[in-house]
């Protein structure tokens, strides 16, 4: 019992104070988890993140579903989970209340205009900062410019072609060029 | 039905997004502009209350948009809706496929989203800046260039790879929103 409601308090913590998403998170689940405590080996967190990173959904609900799962089963997962959670829920719950109201003074909508221009900068070098890291292979390079191409040319014609599409073909694209690849590997080796 | 609509599009967005905080809002906006929940600018604002608010910002975003449309049981539902694929995936995961990450297939699959999703950050960071300043929406409209708001993005600019220069350390999300907040008021005031 006494484990569940730490592993509770430290979810509720690290929610509380991790302010600019997944990769902040990673680092204070480190220090939490590996460092302090010494619940979860060093190897077993890496791995956590690689999947953390490769699975859909927000990173740091799948590191804290995963850290809790390890440590204890399903409960863990779930206490987990929520405690992650509870913090926003309850600060963006507060905010939406009262942002209406708040944006109606002209100086407060005046600094969220130039607020709207510095999010599309964050937005543009993440982008280009995940540029920069991307291996730069001719595959990526084709799946890349062909994603862009397409996105900015459907929505300048008003062509409705939803993100998931996008996201699904390109995963089977890969997959299909691998199971070639791979097909093409053992006839060869037939020979 | 409003509930069910705000749990199902935030379950779709929770499992398809791969990669993250800034790879997810391309969906997202998709989404909140389709509906109608959001416009171009109050999904602007939303994204800077959820980087200088904690936790995750698809969280963040199914909570406000949840609450705006259909209050605290909206609120709930969406936040459900966008945690409950990745609870469910990382469940089979950990308990079952071991070495999920080490299958060729997985890798292939997963290898291949990755240039895709940095494609589409990029198309959506382009598509916003022409909507928001240019009022460039689509071919039809015609282009009004902001030229105040050109400027605090220029100024951004500019401050941001200064400060990377000199300290070598990139300024936090947060200091940028407050120093566009500033320019904001300063620059629409006059």
């Amino acid at each position: 019992m006494k484990k569940y409601l730490n592993l509770f308090f430290i979810m509720l913590k690290i929610g509380l104070f991790t302010f600019g998403g997944g990769y902040a998170m990673i680092a204070l689940l480190e220090n939490e988890f590996v460092s302090k405590k010494k619940w979860i080996e060093k190897n077993e967190f890496l791995d956590m993140v690689a999947i953390a990173e490769s699975t859909p959904g927000p990173i740091a609900i799948n590191s804290a579903t995963y850290i809790g799962y390890k440590m204890l089963g399903f409960f863990g997962a779930l206490i987990a989970t929520v405690a992650v959670c509870i913090p926003s829920f309850i600060i963006i719950y507060a905010i939406s209340l009262f942002f209406d109201a708040f944006l109606s003074f002209t100086l407060v909508s005046y600094a969220f205009r130039g607020i709207q221009v510095c999010v599309i900068w964050l937005i543009l070098s993440a982008g280009l900062k995940m540029l920069k890291q991307m291996k730069k292979t001719p595959f990526n390079i084709v799946i890349l410019s062909i994603v862009i191409t397409c996105m900015v040319a459907f929505s300048v014609f008003s062509v409705s072609f939803s993100t998931i599409f996008y996201i699904l073909i390109s995963g089977a694209v890969g997959l299909f060029v691998y199971l070639i690849g791979s097909l093409r590997g053992r006839k060869e080796a037939d020979k | 039905m409003i509930y069910l609509e705000l749990f199902l599009t935030f379950l779709q967005i929770g499992a398809v997004s791969f990669g993250g905080g800034y790879a997810m809002i391309s969906l997202i906006r998709e989404k909140v502009l389709m509906h109608g929940w959001l416009t171009e600018e109050e999904l602007l604002n939303m994204i800077a209350v959820s980087e200088s608010t904690p936790g995750p910002i698809a969280v963040n975003m199914a909570t406000f948009v949840g609450s705006m449309q259909g209050g605290i049981l909206g609120s709930f539902l969406a936040t459900l809706g966008v945690v409950l694929p990745s609870f469910i995936i990382i469940l089979i995961i950990a308990a079952l496929i071991r070495n999920f990450l080490k299958y060729k297939g997985v890798q292939a699959f997963l290898g291949s989203i990755r240039p895709c999703v940095v494609g589409l950050i990029l198309a959506t960071a382009i598509t916003m800046l022409m909507s928001t300043l240019f009022s460039f929406k689509n071919i039809d409209s015609t282009v009004i260039p902001d030229i105040k708001g050109l400027i605090i993005f220029f100024m951004i600019a500019v401050a941001a790879a200064v400060t990377k220069k000199i300290r070598k350390k990139p300024l936090s999300p947060i200091l940028l929103i407050l120093i566009s907040a500033g320019l904001g008021m300063v620059m629409y005031s006059i």
